[in-house]
């Protein structure tokens, strides 16, 4: 086998410029958090779509998310895990909805956190997948609350999201997530 | 079971470990027969290649019996004797469908760490530190095979297991230098270094036709294993390898330059205790003697292919060479997959037997005197194969 690598501090050096990359616009006086990432994944825009649209399926793809249920038509109530084992809830409304290509929605009044996001597939040219892009915004509102949902997703949202989309895709694409979790080792 | 763990440099144990499980539904569990140590073990062994962890269970080439198939296994059943590849490709990616098996998306459950270092991630691989995936490997009695149904290669009876035990790596890693650099007859080919991956190298540059392998080691023991395999030889320790492939090129220099060196090439002179302090400083992390001296022997137009072990950065590459000599590139992990029928159909062919690169076979109780002994090159130590 042909290899690899670099020192340890050269791992740390790649993830500092990977993370500084995407730096969210914030001012001190706005509180919102946008987020957004991409994946390419080795299956059409319908596909994707269909599996996004079903809401109660996505707290299998979001980690964040306890549970989703749809209530009528367009609507649904959302609840997300927060720290110290309690949770936060919204109802929201689907903005958008063109099948195959993009799927909107936005928190309605009275919700604990307002926010709004939008999952969009675009085929990619010549038979290379589907870029699947998340939007997520979020404005956290003021005090205790806030600060729980500040770690909401933890301390690199992003990065979160993105590891979200990769099991995400690589149910999609293997119908397994790849791990090594409970393998043997020489650690007592 | 028992396994061969690392814990730091040049400490290498054997310990019993739980035997491994299933943990997806596309695994299967190998009772591995055989199993060998690589160059790039090495690599790990001297402590060159970060994110190891104490306990990690090493090994990336080897074959066995199937013990255990998942539900998502319907390929595979108990009993199956097969060679795994050392690359994990998941086979439904856009890379895995396109042949490129060690670029796969899906199998590296620790991607984030290699994304950060490469911009992507390539394929996760057995045993081979937590960027590469972090997997268990097979210098163990038993491992885990993830996405079983693509990996795994039933071999035929009429082959032994010395005979298709390098299938998993360095024959298709040697033969995949050769055959990305387009050798289609008629060509001079030159291949620096004459371990396990440059002998396979030599013997599959001239099964691809080329009329001349030239070959450059120091070792004397791998120089006639590469003369037994069909190449001219320069020892560098003896003669300028520069001065002697002019000679033998008539000036023109090789059509193919073969890199089967890495990032442990033993450099020469100045240059050669530069990238070794460099190295040692990790501000580079390869030595890249051989690499330089392969893009200066090249004939114009020609192709460079570089099998050989780079990872992080190397210096003073020259660029300037390589780009007024319009040079190609070739490079990358071996796509294992790809090569297993053909190569093992060579084998069954007669045109090679690869068991002709064993020179020592030890229990897997005694690896740790295998490693020692394959670093330092004792005892004329070319391949280790080991037996659980
Ligand atoms: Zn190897
Ligand atoms: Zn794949």
């Amino acid at each position: 086998m042909t290899l690899l690598v670099a020192g340890a501090a050269l791992v740390g050096l790649g993830v500092a410029v990977a993370l500084g990359a995407r730096a969210r616009s914030r001012t001190p006086n706005d509180r919102r958090i946008r987020i957004e990432q991409h994946v390419t994944i080795n299956r059409s825009p319908e596909e994707l779509y269909r599996v996004w649209r079903n809401l109660e399926g996505l707290p299998q793809i979001m980690r964040h998310l306890e549970s989703v249920s749809e209530l009528t038509e367009g609507r649904s109530r959302w609840t997300a895990k927060a720290p110290l084992g309690q949770s936060v809830s919204w109802e929201a409304e689907i903005t958008q909805d063109l099948p195959g290509q993009i799927i909107a929605w936005r928190s309605l009044a009275g919700a604990d956190v307002k926010n709004a996001g939008s999952v969009s597939f675009t085929a990619l040219p010549g038979a290379r997948g589907t870029d699947l892009k998340v939007v997520l915004a979020y404005e956290p509102p003021a005090g205790k609350v806030g600060a729980a949902l500040a770690k909401l997703f933890g301390e690199e949202p992003e990065m979160q999201l993105r590891e979200d989309l990769r099991r995400f895709k690589q149910r999609m694409e293997t119908g397994e997530v790849a791990t090594t979790e409970g393998q043997p080792s020489g650690r007592a | 079971m028992k396994a061969l763990c690392w814990y730091g440099r040049g400490d290498v144990r054997v310990e019993r470990v739980p035997d491994p499980e299933l943990l997806n539904p596309r695994d299967a569990i190998v009772k591995v027969t055989r199993t060998a140590i690589c160059g790039s073990d090495l690599h790990l062994y001297d402590a060159y290649i970060p994110t190891m962890r104490k306990g990690d269970i090493l090994g990336h080439e080897f074959m066995g019996e199937v013990v255990e198939v998942g539900s998502g296994v319907d390929n595979l059943a108990v009993g199956d004797r097969v060679v795994v590849p050392f690359p994990i490709a998941c086979g439904g990616c856009y890379f895995c469908q396109n042949d490129l098996w060690s670029l796969c998306d899906n199998s590296n459950p620790n991607a984030r760490l290699a994304e950060a270092l490469f911009g992507h991630a390539p394929a996760g691989i057995f045993g081979y530190s937590h960027l590469m995936g972090g997997y268990a490997g097979g210098q163990a009695e038993y491992v885990r095979v993830p996405f079983a149904d693509v990996g795994p290669f039933k071999v035929p009876e009429s082959v032994s297991d010395d005979q298709v035990l390098f299938l998993t790596d360095i024959f298709p890693t040697g033969y995949q230098a050769a055959e990305v650099a387009g050798i289609s007859g008629g060509e001079t080919v030159a291949v620096w270094g004459c371990g396990p991956v440059g002998q396979f190298a030599i013997r599959s540059a001239l099964m691809l036709g080329a009329e001349r392998v030239i070959a450059i080691d120091r070792v004397p023991e791998r120089l006639e294993m590469a003369k037994q395999g069909g190449a001219e030889v320069i020892n560098y320790e003896e003669v300028s390898s520069r001065d002697a492939l002019t000679a033998l090129t008539g000036g023109r220099g090789p059509d193919v330059c073969i890199e089967a060196v890495g990032m442990e090439a033993h450099g020469m002179g100045a240059a050669g205790v530069y990238d070794r302090l460099k190295q040692e400083l990790k501000v580079e992390t390869g030595r890249p003697h051989a690499l330089r001296e392969a893009i200066l022997a090249c004939r114009k137009g020609g192709v460079v292919s570089v099998a050989g072990v780079f990872g992080g950065f190397i210096d003073k590459l020259p660029m300037g060479a390589a780009f007024n000599k319009g040079l190609t590139f070739k490079m990358g992990q071996t796509h294992v997959h790809r090569y297993l029928k053909p190569l093992l159909a060579r084998i069954e062919e007669g045109a090679i037997d690869p068991s002709f690169v064993i020179t020592h076979r030890l229990a897997l109780d005694d690896a740790p005197a295998g490693y020692k002994m394959f670093r330092d090159k004792h005892d004329g130590c070319v391949k280790v194969v080991l037996q659980p």
